[in-house]
């Protein structure tokens, strides 16, 4: 699908004084699943919202020749950059069926828009055949389970296209067989596109991941393959104490 | 917001367009049917409403703004051709040799009225949509700032009596287009044109509202940051929600005039905007028909009831409106559907939150 990279030079955000993101530069291929981890409050989330432009970011990301910084949210998306958020948010009021058709619909003349749907894109079918969700199709999104709201998410982002998925957490609060049908259906997709999973589940990590950067307060502590960052002994400093929580995978969405 | 029959609301327009056009100049006196013509332009802007409100989550406070533009652009037609190659009576009054305004004299035209009452409010909505939504104005401000521009306007005109009426207003229109309205048979004409244009207007929103627009406006209304990471602007999408329900606001107040016969700042400043909202309100602003019924028993309340108890009916429309909104906060058109789900509740999962939550919380 793509042969350009993410890559990521020297990021970093500032909060009115508080420096969120200093420093930090990674690179991701397509056909790897790339991994993003670091305690709470690392800025694992705000790498992200300065890739897609929701924060306001100096440093570069490079989407290929496309530098991303700067540019406005839906021009991003436009460059196939697509992403997922840390809580499910998906379109409640809305049929699974519908939230993929609007996901499915930036290429659409504004007068096709003006006209009801007939049948199902094939893309949409496909999305919902890799995702698990076909049965659902004509489900509100809003009574889902947290599980299906997270893998409609990513079928949005792949009948949207993207050649980019940013994955906000996307296995926080999912019991076990469904992180392991997450990772399964992360690592497929990843084949064909570049994909940054951000966790905070270290298990998922090293089932998963093959290459790992490790954020600490901010900064890029440590990188490589899950056996070189597992063998850091600055990460293994930082993940001390807190290392049982994060093997069981607290989702941390309390910090929204 | 998912219902799965279209063609059932599309018959549902069919019956009340018989009643509006066939059944109600029958059975209805002259006086009920003049003022189901007034509610009937009422109406018309509250569709516009339940479109920009009830879908897009726009607030919509100063829609006064609008249907002024189309009433007074009707009005102002209406008064040049009463007075034919006269300068209009009211404007002699203060200075016997007073000339005609400048922005009068094109209103002399038929088609420059027309024309007037359909772009005016496209320009004005979509020009003021563009620099607010760009700027991602919403919610309370959006509102405040609507409302402030209907009183602004309101005072504008009451202000300048001697080219507008002022407080008086714009009335005595002895034809309509060449036709004399206080001809009985002409009357009931222009009452069959305000019905077919609500029923046009109810069609249009049917349209969109099962296209696949309808879909991302609501969409739009329930999460705008997420619509924006699909690619799309939602300042488009809004923008798009918002010169529709302005121009048939419009559309709404240039009907009103020749039933009502007469136009002032009264009908279109602030209480007249939070009127328009109370009926969307009540009727339920995010279903077809809920906007326009609730505006047409508002505007009956307002006549009857109104006139029974001048003193009391304001008070009874809050106390109504009230209750509305604490009870059924999507108005009385979802009354059918709550009664559905208590009947086969228990054994269910619960329905979804109908809150219009705003996803601005999505990131952390
Ligand atoms: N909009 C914001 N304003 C101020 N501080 C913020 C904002 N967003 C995040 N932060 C702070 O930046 C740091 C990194 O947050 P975040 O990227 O959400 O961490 P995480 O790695 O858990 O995703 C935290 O200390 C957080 O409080
Ligand atoms: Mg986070």
């Amino acid at each position: 699908m793509t042969d350009a990279s993410l890559v990521v030079t020297n990021l970093r955000v500032e909060f009115s004084g508080f420096v969120a993101v200093s420093g930090v530069s990674f690179d991701a291929h397509p056909g790897e699943v790339r991994f993003l981890i670091g305690p709470n409050g690392a800025g694992k989330t705000t790498c992200i919202d300065a890739i897609t432009g929701l924060v306001r970011a100096t440093g570069s990301a490079r989407l290929g020749e496309k530098e991303l910084l700067g540019q406005q949210v839906h021009r991003i998306v436009r460059l196939g950059v697509g992403r997922t958020f840390q809580t499910a948010s998906v379109f409640e009021e809305l049929t699974v069926l519908q939230n993929l058709d609007i996901a499915a619909g930036r290429h659409r003349t504004p007068a096709s828009l003006l006209r009801a749907r007939r049948g199902t894109d094939a893309s949409i079918e496909q999305a919902l055949e890799e995702t698990g969700l076909t049965g659902e199709l004509a489900t509100p999104a809003g009574i889902l389970s947290h599980g299906q709201k997270q893998w409609l998410e990513i079928a949005m982002l792949l009948v949207q296209d993207a050649k980019v998925l940013l994955l906000d957490e996307p296995v926080a609060g999912m019991s076990h067989d469904e992180r392991a049908a997450t990772g399964d259906l992360v690592q497929r997709i990843a084949a064909k596109r570049i994909v940054l999973v951000v966790e905070h589940d270290m298990d998922f990590m090293r089932r998963f991941a093959t290459r790992v950067t490790v954020l600490h307060q901010g900064k890029v502590l440590s990188q490589g393959t899950v056996a070189e960052v597992q063998a850091d002994p600055q990460v293994q400093e930082v993940y001390l104490g807190t290392a049982d929580a994060i093997a069981v995978g607290t989702p941390n969405r309390t910090e929204v | 917001m998912t219902k799965p029959k279209p063609w059932l609301s599309l018959s549902g327009i069919g019956v009340f367009a018989v009643l509006l056009l066939a059944v109600a100049p029958l059975v209805l006196t002259d006086h009920w049917l003049n003022n189901l013509g007034k509610y009937c332009c009422w109406a018309i802007a509250a569709v516009g409403i339940g479109l920009a409100w009830g879908r897009g989550g726009m607030l919509v406070m100063g829609q006064g703004v609008f249907f002024a533009l189309g009433a007074y652009s009707m009005a102002m037609h209406l008064t040049l051709e009463t007075a034919g190659d006269r300068v209009p009576g009211f404007m002699v009054l203060y200075d016997p040799l007073a000339p005609l305004p400048a922005f009068w004299e094109p209103f002399r035209s038929t088609a420059f009225t027309l024309l007037a009452i359909v772009l005016l409010p496209v320009v004005l909505a979509g020009v003021l949509g563009y620099a607010l939504f760009k700027r991602g104005v919403k919610g309370a401000y959006f509102a405040i700032l609507s409302q402030a521009l209907a009183v602004a306007l309101a005072t504008l005109i009451s202000s300048t009596i001697r080219e507008t009426g002022g407080d008086t207003g714009l009335s005595d229109f002895k034809y309509f287009f060449g036709f004399v309205l206080n001809d009985p048979a002409n009357k009931v004409m222009v009452y069959l044109i305000a019905a077919a244009l609500l029923v046009m207007c109810l069609l249009a929103v049917w349209q969109l509202y099962r296209s696949r627009f309808g879909e991302l406006l609501v969409a739009t209304r329930d999460a705008e940051e997420r619509v924006r990471f699909l690619g799309y602007d939602p300042a488009n999408v809004k923008l798009v929600a918002f010169v529709f329900s302005a121009l048939m606001a419009s559309i709404g107040g240039a009907m009103f005039v020749p039933i009502v016969g007469i136009i002032t700042p009264a009908e279109i400043g602030a209480a007249a905007s939070i009127l328009m909202i109370a009926g969307v309100a009540f009727g339920g602003r995010a279903s077809l028909f809920g906007p326009a019924l609730g505006a047409m028993a508002v505007g009956w309340g307002q006549s009857s009831l109104g006139s029974t108890w001048p003193e009391s009916w304001t008070y009874i429309l809050g106390l109504l409106f009230i209750v509305v909104i604490l009870f059924l906060p999507n108005g009385l058109s979802s009354l059918p559907a709550r009664f559905a789900r208590t009947r086969r509740s228990a054994a269910q999962q619960p329905a979804p939150a109908i809150a219009t939550a705003e996803l601005e919380g999505v990131r952390s």
